[in-house]
């Protein structure tokens, strides 16, 4: 029953995900690669870099690429929907609430907690990407040499404020031009 | 404004919009607030800071929300279906090149570059992200980030559980810390 696992598993992954942006990250490391190794860390890393350069959230294009990995398009269509699912269902629920313009101290309150944590959780998957990425070599210490260019030229642009899109594209090109390198200079 | 162009504006939206996370909301703002004007700035400001409350990604919550305001219940579900069509169908054509591709040494330089790039685009992200929640609570949001950083790092608990946690631990402490304060504002 392999999409009613994906239901499940994005499901959780929807209803986890707080605070935006790459929040849902470290729940996809957890879930989809730790737990039911449906992507190898590299995928996932590939996954979130083509993530910048096309459009969408981070959870539906993961949804997205594991559910027609697994189950081709009906798999596609299930884990992407049980994403949106948890928060249509708590929307559809408060939205009443929320319109007629009340706080919800409650939420806020949970919202305090939440953000400092969530931050400390995409700061270890940051980590495990950095690690995963940068020493994926079979080179000298195990180093990536492309993948150290790119991380440095990154780390240059976004100091200069370049926006993540150009910066992460630049990166695909660098890493053509370290292809070239290699290719040419064994 | 008709279900349909509903649909169409956020589904364009949604299609240029790369990289998930806000990037789209200044997007929405322009397009409902400015060009259309059926929206007022403070209407869109409610409808961002509730989409903040909801789990998933804050594009679809943002477009679900814009969807309800202004067609109601099958406003809202039009404009979720706006927002996950375009990534949905991105990744899948994109993932029939991935598969065929990904063990190229050409685009795996190029994957490797990125890698990279996205690498050192996570860690930025992750410091400006602390920078911006140490602002407020700064002993106790210092303690949960931290916290949460080696509970992610060195444990193999659920990350859905130590989320649920976090806004566990966040309600606990602002509701004693509110009554301490005898009802004063945060």
């Amino acid at each position: 029953m392999i999409l009613w696992q994906l239901f499940v598993a994005f499901l959780e992954v929807g209803a986890t995900a707080f605070g935006g942006g790459y929040a849902a990250l470290p729940i996809i490391q957890n879930v989809i690669v730790e737990r039911h190794h449906w992507l190898t860390m590299t995928e996932m890393t590939d996954v979130l870099s083509l993530s910048q350069v096309t459009p969408g959230p981070i959870a539906i294009n993961s949804a997205t690429f594991v559910g027609i990995k697994l189950a081709g398009i009906p798999g596609a269509i299930v884990a992407s929907v049980a994403t949106v699912l948890p928060q249509m269902i708590l929307l559809f629920i408060l939205s009443a609430i929320l319109f007629s313009g009340r706080k919800l101290t409650l939420v806020d309150r949970a919202l305090a907690g939440l953000r400092p944590g969530v931050v400390g959780l995409i700061a270890a998957a940051a980590l495990t990407v950095v690690i995963s990425s940068l020493f994926a070599g079979s080179s000298v210490w195990g180093m990536d040499f492309i993948a150290v260019a790119g991380f440095l030229l990154a780390l240059l642009l976004r100091y200069k404020k370049l926006d993540v899109i150009t910066v992460v594209a630049l990166g695909a090109l660098l890493g053509l031009l370290g292809g070239a390198v290699e290719y040419f200079i064994p | 404004m008709s279900y349909w162009s509903l649909f169409l504006t956020v589904f364009k939206v949604s299609a240029i919009t790369f990289g998930g996370g806000y990037t789209i909301v200044p997007v929405l703002k322009d397009e409902f607030c400015n060009k259309r004007q059926c929206l007022t700035e403070d209407e869109m400001l409610d409808i961002v800071a509730l989409g903040q409350a909801a789990p998933g990604p804050i594009a679809i919550s943002v477009a679900f929300l814009l969807g309800y305001k202004l067609k109601g219940r099958g406003g809202a579900l039009l404009g979720v279906l706006a927002g996950i069509l375009p990534p949905m169908i991105t990744i899948s054509v994109l993932y029939v090149f991935y598969e065929a591709f990904a063990s190229n040494f050409w685009v795996r330089a190029a994957l490797r570059g990125m890698s990279g790039a996205i690498a050192a685009v996570m860690l930025l992200a992750v410091f400006s992200m602390a920078r911006q929640v140490l602002k407020k609570h700064k002993i106790f949001t210092l303690f949960l980030l931290v916290g949460a950083f080696a509970l992610a790092w060195f444990t193999k608990i659920n990350t859905a559980v130590l989320i649920l946690s976090f806004a566990l631990i966040g309600i606990l402490v602002f509701s004693w810390k509110d009554r301490q304060e005898g009802g004063h504002k945060s």
